[in-house]
């Protein structure tokens, strides 16, 4: 009896849970009930939309919400199909960059002796509560200066570097021993060679981590396309789903809006699920000490 | 031959030491960094010296936008200044003992239940921005169509339907409890890994040397643990609670009804792209990250002084 107090991470269901449950379901309900809600009302008919007292649930699900929002973007000039191929291309090219740049400096500040390794580790740990809205016009001035206006650059290279990414993937980087990149080195491998054959493989769930990251820093950001592109053509999906959320005030644009928003959403939650046990498996390293 | 040898001796040396490939790993991330977070946070800090309208050069004046923020912006310490703080503690401090408290409870359920409501937790953090705007008018309409109005009235708690919009009373309130719906994020999924990876025979050990309840456990056992990671998830806490803005300005426009739901994000944009006030709106941001900053390092004593 008295060895019974082991209760985190129980093996099996037992009645002590049946009190945690009670708890936690509401709570739970609470949270997935706004979600729950807007699946419902993408796939809502007009009647429904326009029923009084309005309803929860959706009765006869249809797709006209999805076809509505096709038609919609194409009697503006740029059809849809333009935002999607934007937002997938700047997604791809901001986390593919953003992944190699990021384990090549958490290797770096991880494994590499050099000159100067404290000092930029300590101003990326500071960066981490760096708040990009607040330098929203310097970024601005820079990017002008640079001649990034309206090029994909300007998606691009200011979600690139995520000081709480590196943070993540070094704090597993310095999980691989030592020993086994001194026993590359001295079978003749050179640094490339370490990074790229012991240190990628080992670090695939801080890699799936700062993926989920990146990709939700990227996916749902509206600030590159509302300022630093002027091209509509140039913009994301994200910035369109926007535009339409605002034009939209009435209950005919609600659906049309439920069903850009779910739309948006989707791919989140569905990378993120993927991904998950990776991302718990790096959290367990994500401490601050 | 000698000066292979020299060559390769000095490479060894120099990988003890200061070995160049270093740079040439963190280099573009460095470059990325620099170009655009340092700089433009260093740019933040001399224009707040400026008076800058985004035509004509910036002219200094010296501390003149600071002294303005603190003595004379009665919109910033009426409005702006108190939506902030009440929005940081609430949503910052509360959406952080709610996150423990939750990963705590998870973590006491087994493994695939846990996993399914943590994913259920976590979801709304995913929908930030904009995505959900349309989904928050809906519920908080301020006709009977409002799906809460409609609720409150069949259910006879109100007779006549609420502007939740408009009314200044609701704004704060509602953005508040859309932040909280949306702060469990990654430090959320930090506390369950923190709680699920704690070392399993103090629980054991804990059990003989007389800790009765689960509370008792909680606070020596499990916390001592994972400070790391609450550290951590106070960090991200912090930066949440700080950082939002887009909800408020959706919801209720930027400026809000009567500046009731202005927060210091809102102001900056207010100052920096409605009136092109560059020079002050950068004074509001460096406030801003040093506000962050302080908070985090406030949080950092708190956390590390337990000991």
């Amino acid at each position: 009896m008295a060895l019974k107090g082991r209760h985190i991470n129980p093996k099996r269901f037992d009645r002590g849970q049946i009190k945690i449950l009670l708890i936690l379901l509401p709570l739970t309900l609470f949270m997935a009930l706004p979600i729950v809600f807007i699946i419902n009302h993408a796939f809502k008919p007009m009647e429904e939309l326009f029923a009084f007292p309005p309803t929860f649930f959706v009765r006869n699900p249809t797709l006209d919400n999805f076809t509505k929002l096709m038609k919609f973007s194409r009697s503006a000039g740029i059809p849809l199909s333009r935002y999607v191929f934007n937002s997938l291309a700047v997604t791809v090219l901001t986390v593919g960059l953003s992944l190699l740049l990021t384990t090549c400096a958490a290797f770096a500040f991880s494994k590499i002796k050099f000159r100067g390794r404290a000092l930029m580790l300590q101003i990326n740990q500071i960066a981490i509560m760096f708040v990009a809205t607040a330098v929203l016009i310097p970024r601005y001035m820079v990017i002008s200066r640079m001649g990034l206006i309206d090029t994909i650059f300007a998606h691009v290279l200011p979600l690139v570097a995520m000081p709480v990414a590196l943070f993540l993937v070094k704090q597993f980087v310095d999980q691989v021993p030592d020993s086994l990149i001194e026993a590359a080195h001295l079978d003749g491998a050179n640094d490339f060679q370490v990074y790229w054959q012991i240190i990628l493989p080992i670090i695939k769930p801080a890699i799936a981590t700062a993926m989920v990251l990146v990709f939700q820093q990227v996916w749902t950001n509206m600030e590159t396309s509302s300022y630093f592109i002027n091209d509509e053509s140039m913009k994301t999906m994200t910035f369109y789903m926007n535009t339409l959320v605002n034009a939209s005030n009435g209950v005919a644009g609600q659906g049309v809006s439920a069903a850009a928003s779910l739309i948006m959403f989707v791919p989140n939650l569905v990378l993120f699920i993927i991904c998950q046990s990776s991302v718990m498996n790096t959290m367990a390293t994500s401490g601050i000490k | 031959m000698t000066a292979n040898i020299r060559r390769k001796r000095s490479a060894i040396g120099r990988r003890e030491h200061n070995n160049p490939s270093g740079f040439l790993f963190a280099g573009p991330y460095a470059l990325i960094f620099l170009v655009f977070i340092l700089v433009p946070v260093l740019l933040a800090v001399i224009l707040s010296f400026t008076n800058f309208n985004a035509i004509q050069w910036p002219s200094w004046v010296g501390f003149l936008n600071y002294i303005t923020l603190l003595t004379s912006d009665e919109i910033f310490m009426q409005y702006v200044l108190p939506n902030t703080v009440i929005y940081a503690v609430v949503v910052g401090i509360g959406g952080y003992i709610l996150s423990f408290l939750l990963a705590w409870l998870l973590c006491n359920l087994t493994r695939g239940v846990r996993t399914v409501l943590a994913l259920i937790i976590y979801s709304p953090s995913l929908t930030t921005g904009v995505a959900m705007t349309v989904l928050w008018k809906v519920i908080f309409s301020g006709d009977q169509t409002g799906l809460l109005n409609s609720w409150l009235i069949s259910l006879g708690i109100i007779n006549e339907p609420i502007v939740w919009l408009v009314n200044t009373n609701y704004l704060l309130p509602i953005v508040i409890i859309i932040g909280l719906w949306s702060s469990m994020g990654i430090g959320f999924l930090a506390m369950i890994a923190g709680i699920a990876n704690s070392d399993e025979s103090l629980y054991e050990a804990g059990a003989i040397d007389g800790i009765s309840n689960r509370f008792q456990e909680m606070i020596y056992i499990t916390i001592p643990q994972m400070k790391p990671q609450m550290l951590f998830a106070a960090v991200m806490a912090v930066v949440n609670a700080f950082q939002n803005g887009t909800v408020s300005a959706l919801l209720t426009g930027n400026p809000s009804p009567g500046y009731a739901a202005q927060l210091i994000v809102n102001h900056i944009e207010d100052y920096g792209f409605m009136r092109y006030e560059m020079g002050y709106a950068a004074a509001v941001s460096v406030a801003l990250l040093l506000i962050v900053q302080i908070f985090s390092k406030a949080a950092n004593k708190l956390l590390t002084e337990k000991d």
